[in-house]
């Protein structure tokens, strides 16, 4: 099969086999992060240009620390310190970046759907880092490939997503992703967390934990974002951890050999125990290593070939 | 369409060569201390293979092997439309003080040997690296030379030299290909 996206915004719209595609594609990026001398001339001459209306720590690092080895040269404009302070527009960001030469453009943004006005507007390829509520796609390839690395293949896997789904686009793109693999869904978390729209997905949901963990080979744990306290949609961190906490003791209703995994930042304490988090079940910083493999396949198939643009 | 012209090589001739390359590696390096074999993907792999192989029966020593994707290292990437497939490399020892015997089926251009060089340096600093090739067939861009050749085939750029070989494509040949009129 061959690859013909310009843009990634979300694994909604993608096929398995580019999904696949997209994985097999990193197993060798990965190998080059383990080499002594990490540096390949392949985006020699690329500009790649991280966008982010949003904090991030790893997904910008990660992405910077990408085009970085593949030789690119990465400029990151956080809003901040931009014109974008002095009310300059979404489009006229995408456009100024477009004069400016660059062939990547990797976007966060609190709107839904910004990257997609973004890929419209411009030649570049653009990636989604995050937009509002809707995709990570990035972040559920890295997932993808972290199960894929650990357990062989993802069909026929029961996935447990915990915590809160409704904010969460991690939990959004892990479902597309996961469901499209062939892996069996279950979410959990209190009922003000969870959407509305998930039975048409045919995605099971519990509000009790234990029972959408029951015989997991994978649990992915959400970070709970302390800010929806404020809003009155659960009623305090201590009963959150209490009754949606993965710790040891309920680790025991899922597969023996479960993998727990976390997109981060992780909230020790709260969703996650610490002593689960450094555990050998833990794939938290498998993930981080994945993550750069797999943006590092994504800026070489956007990227790396075609003297088109 | 390209229509097969004429063989070169058969599997007997195929395999002498790379006994005889054998014997000048050895001749070369004043036997086999330090010497490692990476082969150039694809078809410079079972050839790399075949040549660890003879270095076990004749001469007893298990070389450490590798092979090398050089899709990464292309100088062409951003003049072909589609990326193409990226194999991976696997070099599972210390480049650093080695010789490099490096191993591919076709040498013409050079390109793909310079890609090579670059991509072996940067996994440290070998003492030597030297080239095997089972055909030359001349047309060099770059000013890159085979240290051990299996056969020199003058050819015209119309022609294509096919190696075959029984890992890839289930028999061992070379022949000449030659577009169809």
């Amino acid at each position: 099969m061959s690859f013909n996206r310009k843009d990634i915004l979300g694994l909604q719209e993608m096929s398995r086999e580019e999904i696949e595609y997209i994985l097999d594609t990193a197993v060798p990026f990965k190998e080059i992060t383990l080499r002594p001398i990490k540096k390949i001339p392949t985006l020699r001459g690329k500009t790649v240009i991280n966008l982010f209306y949003e904090p991030s720590t790893r997904t910008r690092t990660s992405f910077e620390l990408a085009g970085k080895r593949m030789s690119a040269d990465v400029i990151n404009i956080s809003t901040s310190a931009s014109s974008i302070v002095k009310g300059e527009s979404l489009k006229d960001t995408a456009l100024t970046l477009q004069a400016l030469g660059a062939d990547v453009v990797i976007i966060r943004h609190g709107m839904s759907g910004a990257p997609h006005l973004v890929g419209q507007t411009i030649k570049a390829g653009v990636i989604n880092a995050g937009d509002g509520t809707h995709e990570h796609p990035t972040q559920a390839l890295l997932d993808l490939y972290t199960i894929r690395e650990k357990k062989g293949q993802v069909a026929g896997l029961k996935v447990a997503i915990v915590g809160d789904i409704l904010h969460s686009r991690v939990a959004r793109s892990d479902i597309w992703g996961l469901t499209k693999m062939g892996a069996e869904v279950v979410v959990a978390g209190p009922n003000t967390l969870l959407p509305p729209e998930l039975q048409s997905l045919g995605i099971k949901a519990c509000t009790n934990v234990e029972e959408a963990i029951k015989d997991a080979d994978v649990i992915q744990v959400l970070r709970i974002q302390q800010e929806r306290q404020e809003k009155g949609l659960f009623p305090s961190l201590r009963e959150y951890s209490r009754l949606y906490g993965i710790n040891h003791e309920r680790l025991k209703y899922a597969a023996k050999d479960v993998l727990v995994m976390h997109p981060g930042p992780i909230n020790r304490g709260v969703e996650i125990t610490p002593d689960v988090a450094d555990s050998n079940q833990s794939a938290i910083l498998d993930q981080v290593t994945n993550g750069l493999a797999i943006r590092m396949a994504l800026l070489y198939l956007l990227a790396g070939g075609g003297g088109e643009v | 369409m390209l229509k097969e012209k004429t063989e070169i090589m058969d599997n007997e001739r195929v395999d002498r060569s790379i006994k005889r390359m054998m014997h000048e590696i050895l001749e070369r390096n004043h036997g086999t201390q330090e010497v490692v074999i990476v082969g150039i993907k694809t078809r410079g792999v079972p050839l790399a293979k075949r040549l660890h192989h003879m270095f076990k029966e004749f001469e007893g020593v298990d070389l450490p092997l590798g092979y090398l994707d050089i899709t990464l290292y292309r100088d062409d990437l951003t003049t072909i439309s589609q990326q193409p497939v990226v194999h991976g490399t696997h070099i599972p020892f210390d480049v650093t003080g080695k010789i490099i015997i490096l191993v591919d089926d076709v040498l013409y251009t050079g390109r793909t040997v310079r890609a090579a060089l670059d991509e072996l340096i940067d996994f440290g600093r070998p003492a030597a690296i030297q080239l095997a090739v089972l055909v030359d067939r001349g047309h060099r861009e770059l000013p890159i030379r085979a240290d051990f050749v299996g056969k020199n085939i003058p050819t015209s750029h119309k022609e294509v030299i096919a190696v075959r070989l029984e890992e890839i494509d289930g028999h061992n040949k070379v022949v000449i290909m030659e577009e169809e009129e």
